[in-house]
């Protein structure tokens, strides 16, 4: 077939359904925070990128004192902790400082948070210079795990899905397991009545927003492994993950794994069969598509107004 | 003892670098009589009896700082020098730093306010394609002189723009029949990002693999600017088992592809591959180990082991921190200040008429690369270096080709 062996084929099958299933990964990870904020609170918020930087970059300083202390091999778990309580910090103050002023006013979060992530953007290249950094990685991570000679699956592949389901599992215990969750959705469904039987709203929005930039910063810190960090990354990842989410249908997490899920699959396969920027292109055209016809997503919260 | 001994040192240093600041300042005020201001600056430029001023563009902030930033401090560390030595007909360099910040029009727009309003006599600046084609009508229109350092496409020539960095034929060719040869490479898959540079330099390839070479192109592929996600392209590889990789990926993307390349298997080990996009800059955020092994075709790498270059390398250091690094391009931008300065002094005026017509068949000897010829299309006729990287960051010069000169329009090549 097109002259290439049935051997060829199947390792090529089999790597591009791993390389399916490894973009799935990312951009879930991407965007599970961003689907928390805007779904469960409506807030678009622009910054998100950049708050996987914040994640980025520490993952970068605590590689550099792990070589210093010779710890290279298992930084990562610090890394991946330390990501996510300082991103959950800056998210936390940035909602005390700014977004609970705009709750009333979502359009305005949007023009606010886009200045925040400039802000945020100068203030990373002042700290840590404008060219881009890399984080150095344990020997484990890198290179490819081979099952057989020729089918080679990246290590870092495997991380990061790993890690992906282990944050979507953990979203979902918190959303659906835990009082924490219960509050928020009741939060979501009825403000004024949550409000009522005694549950304080501000701070669960607090919370909520807090949470999505902490796994932002988990996002961060695991790309650090497929991608760059610099002051910019975050551009690199926003677009995309406003794509799940409002693919997705903006207030359902299954909706966002379902999105993730068809626009890598969709884009992994086009990308193969096509040129790369038309493979995207057409991916794009596609979601443009169903949006119309589906304007509310994939998969619609069904809110009683 | 000591600290009368070094006290009696001191005095004596003191008076040392007082004799030779005044020697300094009576040679540069002959010089500067030598030249008087009316006779060396008949159009109304920012040249004073004692001073000049000259615009640095480039983007402090924005996306490109990442690239830009480390010519700005190339262009700043000529600029002291040159000052040191006396400046330029005895008139010290006053630097106007404006900040393109990645935004083309901005680029324009600066150009106009540093040659309409500041008057300045030269500028150093701009960095991608689209800064210098955007700030280009401007630099005409005011009849400005621009010093461009960046490798580029090609198919432009300006009599208001002096290229230093190489055009794209300069870094092509040599690169594509060392590689051939070497390697015995007789399928090649070019990869590069999607813009005109890539696009320009990856036809130039194309051409002189299919005409010059006898070999083939197996794949051509080009990625949007800032996409990560290359699982699908590195399998295409994969399965068309290309002797050689072509690359020419920017920006994000380029750190994703080797990172992502190297996860998938295809380490140097496996695969040959030559870019035409990664300096030392770059490096910082590849990672070497992602590196090691591949290389890189470009005119200078900090690891050139030349006396002239030992030096520039060392009081870049000393100047911008220890670990700072030096790719092609940040040393191309310190070469603008020199140029600007032989061409004055050749032209014994700063009237850019006048300066324009002195460069061309200028030889700057002891640049950090070696020596370099100022050619009348305004490019500089320069050698080729193939790096072979390692995993501390620098590259081992593999290979240097003879001097080639610049053909911004290559026939057969377009």
């Amino acid at each position: 077939m097109f002259g290439y062996s049935i051997a060829d084929i199947s390792n090529i099958v089999v790597m591009q359904g791993f390389s399916g299933l490894s973009m799935f990964t990312v951009l879930l990870l991407m965007a599970l925070g961003l689907a928390i904020i805007f779904g469960q609170m409506g807030v678009i918020n622009m910054a998100h990128g950049e708050f996987m930087a914040i994640g980025a970059y520490t993952t970068v300083m605590i590689s550099k004192v792990a070589v210093t202390y010779g710890f290279v091999s298992y930084y990562f778990v610090f890394a991946i902790l330390i990501a996510f309580i300082l991103a959950f910090a800056a998210g936390y103050f940035v909602e005390f400082i700014m977004i609970r002023h705009l709750y009333k006013r979502p359009l305005d979060t949007l023009l606010a948070t886009w200045g925040l992530s400039l802000v945020m953007q100068q203030i990373f290249r002042s700290t840590f210079g404008a060219k881009e950094v890399s984080a150095e990685l344990p020997e484990w991570m890198l290179g490819s795990f081979n099952p057989t000679p020729d089918i080679d699956i990246p290590i870092n592949g495997v991380f990061v899905m790993v890690l992906a389901m282990v944050v979507t599992a953990g979203v979902y215990l918190f959303m659906f397991r835990s009082r924490w969750g219960l509050r928020v959705r009741a939060t979501v469904q009825n403000r004024v009545m949550a409000g009522a039987v005694g549950i304080n709203t501000q701070k669960v929005d607090r919370v909520t927003f807090a949470l999505g930039c902490g796994i932002a910063g988990i996002a961060g810190a695991a790309f650090t492994t497929i991608a760059s960090t610099g002051p910019t990354t975050g551009t690199l990842y926003i677009v995309d993950s406003f794509m799940v989410v409002v693919f997705g249908g903006a207030a359902s997490l299954m909706g966002t794994i379902a999105s993730a899920f068809g626009i890598a699959q969709a884009q992994s396969i086009l990308q193969f069969f096509m040129s790369s920027s038309m493979g995207k292109v057409s991916t794009l055209l596609v979601i443009v598509g169903i949006l119309m016809l589906k304007p509310e997503g994939l998969f619609a919260s069904k809110l009683r107004k | 003892m000591s600290t009368l001994n070094r006290r009696s040192f001191m005095k004596v240093s003191g008076a040392l670098v007082g004799a030779l600041l005044t020697a300094g300042i009576i040679s540069n005020h002959a010089l500067a009589a030598d030249f008087p201001t009316s006779k060396v600056n008949t159009t109304g430029l920012a040249v004073t009896d004692t001073t000049v001023k000259v615009g640095i563009l480039h983007s402090a902030t924005g996306t490109m700082a990442i690239s830009e930033t480390g010519s700005i401090q190339a262009e700043k560390l000529a600029i002291d020098q040159i000052n040191a030595m006396g400046g330029i007909l005895g008139r010290k360099i006053e630097v106007i730093q404006e900040d393109g910040a990645s935004d083309w029009p901005t680029f324009a727009e600066k150009s106009k306010k540093l040659l309409v309003k500041d008057k300045v006599a030269a500028v150093m600046g701009c960095w991608t394609s689209a800064s210098r084609k955007a700030a280009l009508p401007v630099f005409e229109k005011e009849n400005g002189l621009l010093f461009y350092p960046t490798f580029y496409e090609g198919l432009e020539q300006s009599k208001n723009v002096f290229y230093t960095g190489q055009e794209a034929t300069q870094q092509i060719l040599a690169g594509l029949d060392w590689i051939q040869k070497e390697k015995n490479a007789k399928s090649f898959y070019l990869i590069g990002s999607d813009y005109i540079w890539p696009r320009t330099s990856m036809k130039i390839a194309r051409k002189h693999i299919e005409n010059k070479l006898g070999g083939k192109v197996v794949g051509e592929e080009y990625i949007a600017l800032g996409d990560t996600q290359f699982g699908s392209v590195i399998n295409k590889i994969k399965l068309k088992k290309p002797d050689v990789i072509y690359a020419a990926v920017v920006g994000g993307s380029n750190v994703a592809w080797f990172k992502q390349l190297n996860a998938a298997g295809l380490n140097s080990s496996k695969q040959t591959m030559l870019t035409i996009s990664v300096t030392e800059d770059e490096v910082l955020g590849i990672g070497g180990e992602n590196l090691a092994g591949f290389y890189s075709a470009m005119k200078y790498f900090q690891s050139i082991d030349t006396p002239e270059n030992k030096k520039f390398v060392a009081e870049f250091k000393k100047k911008w921190g220890p670990s700072s690094v030096i790719g092609d391009v940040t040393q191309a931008a310190y070469l603008g200040p020199w140029l600007y300065k032989a061409a004055v002094e050749r032209a014994g005026s700063f009237d850019v008429d006048k300066v324009q017509a002195a460069l061309p068949g200028y030889v700057f000897k002891d640049a950090p690369e070696g020596s370099v010829t100022v050619e009348a299309n305004h490019h500089l006729t320069t050698k080729l270096r193939i790096g072979k990287w390692k995993k501390d960051g620098q590259a081992d010069v593999v290979y240097t080709s003879g001097y080639i000169k610049p053909d911004p329009f290559p026939k057969g090549y377009q």
